[in-house]
């Protein structure tokens, strides 16, 4: 205990050296995230330096063992380190699919030659990755998936479309589910990591009803990519896919949670509203407080092994749809203003866009209704129809 | 600290369950309603909770208690919820002793509470929905001082050896531990909606010496601010169980009933219903948690415990609502037992302040 209180003291001292006053700032647009990878898009200078910090010292992935560019911390520690940049208000120094999706997946399956090569340039932000698991036919029945792998000796030839791939336009590696075997349905998946710079890949970014383009089509023509690539073991790939969701899950379901440095909806409502508004705003956050506590708890139970696996379905579905609903009350709040969508009062539309952009949360990652069979059958134990 | 139980609140949990469940079923309920019991609760079965040490969970171990905390109580409060097992254990052994903690009081009082001897009642509310507003008058008289005035929805208070009463002293609010034999005291008993009984009290100018005063007089509010977040906490845990009974006897039926050929349960509609009840009382679960750690940490819980009231408040109204309309009309019959969790949760829902109160306080401590 004695070194956990030493440890908290330390911690803070170094933020409070190291952090940057502008990184302990709300994230007030999605340019205030930090990417990384080979061509990072810093909108201020100190995000730069507050990711290189937190890179430098592991604790961009603080739980990661430190032979993988981790901060080699235990659980405990893990969970001081969050609190106290919780405290400070610190922004999160790297946004990462590296982070979420891949690197417990390359933990728990990958190589050591695998390891080694991908998670340290994760840490760091050096690459940024994207994931290729949808594709047009292939959404909430995602093992019907047809992008193609075949066989060619010391590598495999890759052809097919995915969609939904988030920032596929600026990622430098993708990991992407392929087919490998056509005759059976999820034991024909592999799980395949390579480069975008590839030659045969292209993508094209989607206009979304926000405005923005998140998200982009992906096109292999006839991509080569080594067999040394192969995450897990061929045609196992649904193992890892399986794997990957939940965390995939545990990270949008953390969207449901008010960020770090002030709650916007609280700023709106002591602006003054009208009582049924204010009531409304008033029992959402009874739900979002005790959604907190939840995913406190959550993140403890994980990191003891004590999380009911399916547990991440929960957590996806109660998340995304509560952050469905915080929106919609930041638009009631908003009034007028929240509406303009280019000009600089609304910052460029901000809150419209932020509000239009949460109706994904409920579809991409699987949607809430394959959440609640999940939960229904795996965890509730209902029979199947 | 972890956000989960610790293996030593885990094996307490158990032997509560596995205890409550054995001395204390639903049928232990019923059957005292059909009696027409007057008393509310089991004498008995208040002397065995103090032979497993339950009456003194929270009691300092100086003062002769296990000196665990409300993490503990609530798992026992857990499982009497989830056995609508009549009990004087959140008034008397979770409330009224963190009231009585670290006062004089504590000397005459806790003994009683050890041995099973003594049961307490709470006489905070003065009106029909919960406001925390204290106008009883406490004028000095003598050594002591009179009390006037009107108290409601007092579990127990009919029949309690003790009442712990909040009264305005001219300068603040005052805690008084009442006897029951107090003169001018007059209790009447009124039988509540799911069998449990909450007494009307009148207090024409009941005489009490200056003993029964709870810590300073004036400076009654820090112990009744700690009488309330236990009680709202341990109503929240009290609260859990009651909903995951609810919930849980709704799944097995789920499994169980059949139609057109099929377990109901294996229709989608049903499915995502139930999936979607259990998140929200997964996540009511967390909030109590939450709570009780930072009651028992001795932080500010003053959010924590709000948050858990309302939460669970209307977590266990969803999964009472779903259990009866899931079991479809023998839901509605007094045979089975999914409508006393109905009424027993509305009951739990309105003590010590419902959802709408705990949301409106969050959002004025939130400057809204």
């Amino acid at each position: 205990m004695e070194d956990l209180d030493q440890f908290r003291l330390e911690t803070r001292a170094w933020l409070e050296e190291n952090c940057p006053a502008s990184m302990r700032e709300p994230v007030r647009s999605d340019k205030d995230a930090t990417w990384g990878g080979r061509n990072p898009v810093f909108a201020h200078p100190d995000q730069k330096v507050w990711m290189d910090r937190m890179g430098a010292r592991g604790w961009t992935v603080p739980d990661w063992p430190a032979a993988y560019g981790g901060g080699g911390l235990s659980a405990a520690e893990t969970k001081i380190l969050r609190e106290e940049m919780a405290r400070l208000k610190c922004r999160n120094p790297l946004n990462s699919f590296g982070i979420s999706m891949l690197g417990p997946a390359l933990l728990k399956y990958g190589t050591e030659e695998q390891k080694l090569e991908h998670l340290p340039k994760i840490a760091r932000g050096e690459i940024r990755w994207c994931q290729g698991y949808s594709e047009p036919g292939a959404g909430s029945d995602l093992a019907g998936l047809q992008t193609s792998a075949e066989d060619a000796g010391d590598h495999f030839i890759i052809n097919g479309q995915k969609v939904w791939t988030s920032y596929a336009d600026q990622a430098d590696w993708i990991f992407c589910l392929v087919r490998t075997d056509k005759t059976v349905k999820q034991a024909g998946i592999s799980f395949l990591l390579f480069d975008m710079a590839s030659e045969g890949v292209s993508t094209r970014p989607i206009l979304l009803i926000s405005g923005y383009s998140p998200f982009c089509e992906t096109f292999f023509d006839n991509v080569k990519v080594p067999k040394a690539n192969l995450l897990g073991e061929l045609n196992k790939g649904w193992d890892v896919a399986k794997f990957l969701l939940g965390h995939e899950r545990e990270m949008i379901s953390g969207f449901g949670l008010a960020g770090t440095g002030g709650d916007p909806l609280i700023e709106a409502a002591r602006l003054g509203l009208d009582p049924i508004l204010r009531a409304q705003i008033a029992l959402f956050e009874v739900r979002s407080k005790a959604f907190g506590a939840m995913s406190e708890k959550f993140i403890d139970e994980l990191k003891s092994g004590k999380a009911h696996p399916a547990q991440p379905s929960m957590m996806k579905y109660y998340g995304t749809e509560l952050n469905k609903a915080r929106y919609e009350l930041m638009m009631a709040a908003g009034g007028s203003d929240a509406l303009e969508w280019e000009s600089g009062a609304s910052n460029h539309g901000h809150a419209a866009r932020a509000w239009l952009r949460t109706k994904g949360n409920s579809i991409e990652g699987g949607t809430s209704e394959v959440q609640l069979n999940i939960v229904a059958k795996r965890i509730l134990d209902l029979p199947g129809a | 600290m972890p956000l989960y139980l610790t293996d030593d609140q885990a094996l307490l949990r158990d032997t509560a369950k596995e205890f409550v469940a054995d001395a204390a079923p639903v049928s232990h309920m019923r059957a005292r309603r059909d009696a027409n019991d007057a008393t509310g609760f089991s004498r008995d079965l208040w002397k065995s909770f103090a032979k497993m040490g339950f009456t003194g969970v929270i009691i300092p171990e100086a003062d002769g208690g296990l000196g665990l905390g409300h993490v503990e109580a609530g798992t026992i409060l857990e499982e009497i919820g989830r056995n609508l097992s009549p009990s004087p254990f959140l008034a008397t052994a979770v409330a009224a002793v963190e009231a009585l903690k670290g006062s004089a009081s504590r000397e005459r009082w806790f003994p009683g509470i050890l041995s099973g001897d003594t049961v307490a009642a709470l006489a905070i509310d003065e009106r029909s929905k919960h406001d925390g507003k204290v106008t009883m008058k406490a004028e000095r008289s003598g050594n002591g001082f009179r009390l006037t005035g009107a108290k409601q929805f007092v579990t127990h208070g009919h029949v309690a050896d003790l009442l712990i009463v909040a009264a305005n002293t001219g300068h603040g609010t005052t805690l008084f531990a009442v006897p029951n034999d107090a003169r001018g005291l007059t209790a009447t008993p009124e039988r509540l909606a799911d069998a449990s009984i909450a007494a009307r009290l009148a207090f024409d100018g009941v005489e009490v010496d200056a003993d029964a005063v709870i810590g300073e007089v004036d400076q009654g509010d820090a112990p009744l601010a700690r009488l309330l977040s236990a009680g709202r906490t341990g109503a929240s845990a009290e609260m859990l169980g009651v909903g995951g009974g609810a919930m849980d006897m709704t799944v097995s039926y789920l499994k169980e009933r059949k139609q057109f050929g099929v377990p109901i349960g294996s229709f989608q509609a049903l499915q995502h219903r139930a999936a979607h009840l259990y998140s929200e009382m997964e996540v009511a679960r967390a909030a109590v948690l939450k709570a009780q750690q930072l009651l028992d940490s001795s932080q500010d819980a003053t959010e924590a415990v709000a948050v858990a009231k309302a939460m669970t408040g209307l977590a266990t109204a969803l999964a009472v609502q779903e259990g009866v309309q899931m079991h479809g009309g023998i839901g509605m019959t007094d045979e089975y037992d999914i409508g006393f969790y109905m009424k027993r949760a509305r009951v739990l829902a309105e003590m010590f302040g419902d959802t709408n109160f705990h949301a409106n306080a969050l959002a004025e401590a939130a400057g809204y």
